[in-house]
């Protein structure tokens, strides 16, 4: 079993209205040397897979499909074995 | 001509659809729900307007994948049978790759709900015939992701192929910032494919085809329809 993080952000130079309202509402609270929010998603998820590799494959293609689009968005992922099937098989 | 109006679990603007093709049109007319199912007997397929899926994720990510998308593409692209996706279903013809670019957040990050203006830029399709070109159209719009964007090497194509089919103006036909509702690059509000037999638009032509709602614009789109 892992533990999977895939992080999905708005894409380098594309408007992001939501960073921008946050940053607005953070300067008016004196914090006024914030800049460049931005909004993105935490997608967490448990997977199991033969291997990291397998994994890896998977939540790429599931990132590619379904959990980014492309046209305005970037990805990455963090994959964590989970404590519970390290301990059964350190290999997994 | 046979129409159908697809039905996801969020979908609000089918019924509307559903109504001025049945009472306006007076066309055959059926609901289809979004599991799936054959659609030989169709002529026209509408993606009507809401939430499908309730926007999880993002607007009609979720709804791609659902079993009717597959036949929809199929439809639209092997078939060459007419699509026409409003507001939501426009967003989900763009996750589907059926249209290209993408719709994102308003830059205004407001829920926008009114009335707006639209220029025609292409009357040569199957969804504005009834239309002049440069036809100015009165019709509402109700969305808080219609802002589209795609990259300069889409724009250049799509207006190379002429599949910017109608932008926000104002009243006299002037496509400038003050028009622009929802930060779109262009002012685009509405584009087809290059086949021309799929168009997306974020308006609602169907709460504009009776004059009880105020406006008869958006009836031209529907009998552009009848009349291709």
């Amino acid at each position: 079993m892992f533990n999977v993080h895939v992080y999905v952000r708005m894409k380098k130079g594309l408007l992001d209205p939501q960073g921008k309202a946050i940053e607005g509402a953070l300067k008016s609270l004196g914090f006024s040397t914030v800049s460049d929010v931005k909004v993105g998603k935490l997608i967490e998820m448990k997977i199991t897979g033969k291997s990291r590799e397998d994994v890896r494959k998977k939540v790429e293609d599931m990132s590619r499909k379904l959990l980014s689009n492309p046209v305005i968005e970037s990805y990455n992922f963090e994959i964590e074995a989970s404590a519970s099937s390290a301990q059964g098989n350190p290999n997994r | 001509m046979k129409f159908g109006v697809v039905t996801f679990p969020g979908s609000n603007c089918d019924y509307d659809c559903y109504n001025v093709v049945k009472r306006v049109l007076k066309q055959p007319v059926e609901f289809i729900w979004h599991a799936g199912t054959k659609l030989d007997h169709f002529d026209c397929i509408i993606l009507p307007g809401g939430f499908s899926y309730g926007d999880y994720l993002r607007c009609g990510a979720i709804a791609k994948y659902s079993g009717i998308m597959g036949e929809i593409i199929k439809f639209a692209q092997q078939g060459g049978g007419l699509v026409i996706g409003i507001c939501n279903g426009f967003q989900i013809l763009t996750e589907s790759g059926l249209l290209p670019g993408a719709l994102q957040r308003n830059k205004s990050l407001k829920f926008i709900c009114k009335n707006v203006h639209l220029k025609c830029e292409n009357n040569k399709t199957p969804f504005t015939n009834k239309l002049k070109k440069d036809h100015v159209i009165k019709i509402p719009i109700a969305h808080g992701e219609g802002n589209y964007i795609a990259d300069p090497s889409t724009i250049a194509e799509l207006k190379k192929n002429k599949q910017i089919i109608f932008t926000y103006c104002d009243e006299k036909g002037h496509v400038n910032e003050e028009a622009n509702p929802n930060g779109s690059i262009l002012n685009i509000s509405g584009i087809c494919n290059k086949k021309r037999n799929v168009l997306g638009m974020m308006p609602h032509p169907e709460r504009c085809s009776e004059s009880i709602l105020g406006g008869l614009d958006g009836k031209l789109i529907f009998e552009s329809i009848l009349s291709k």
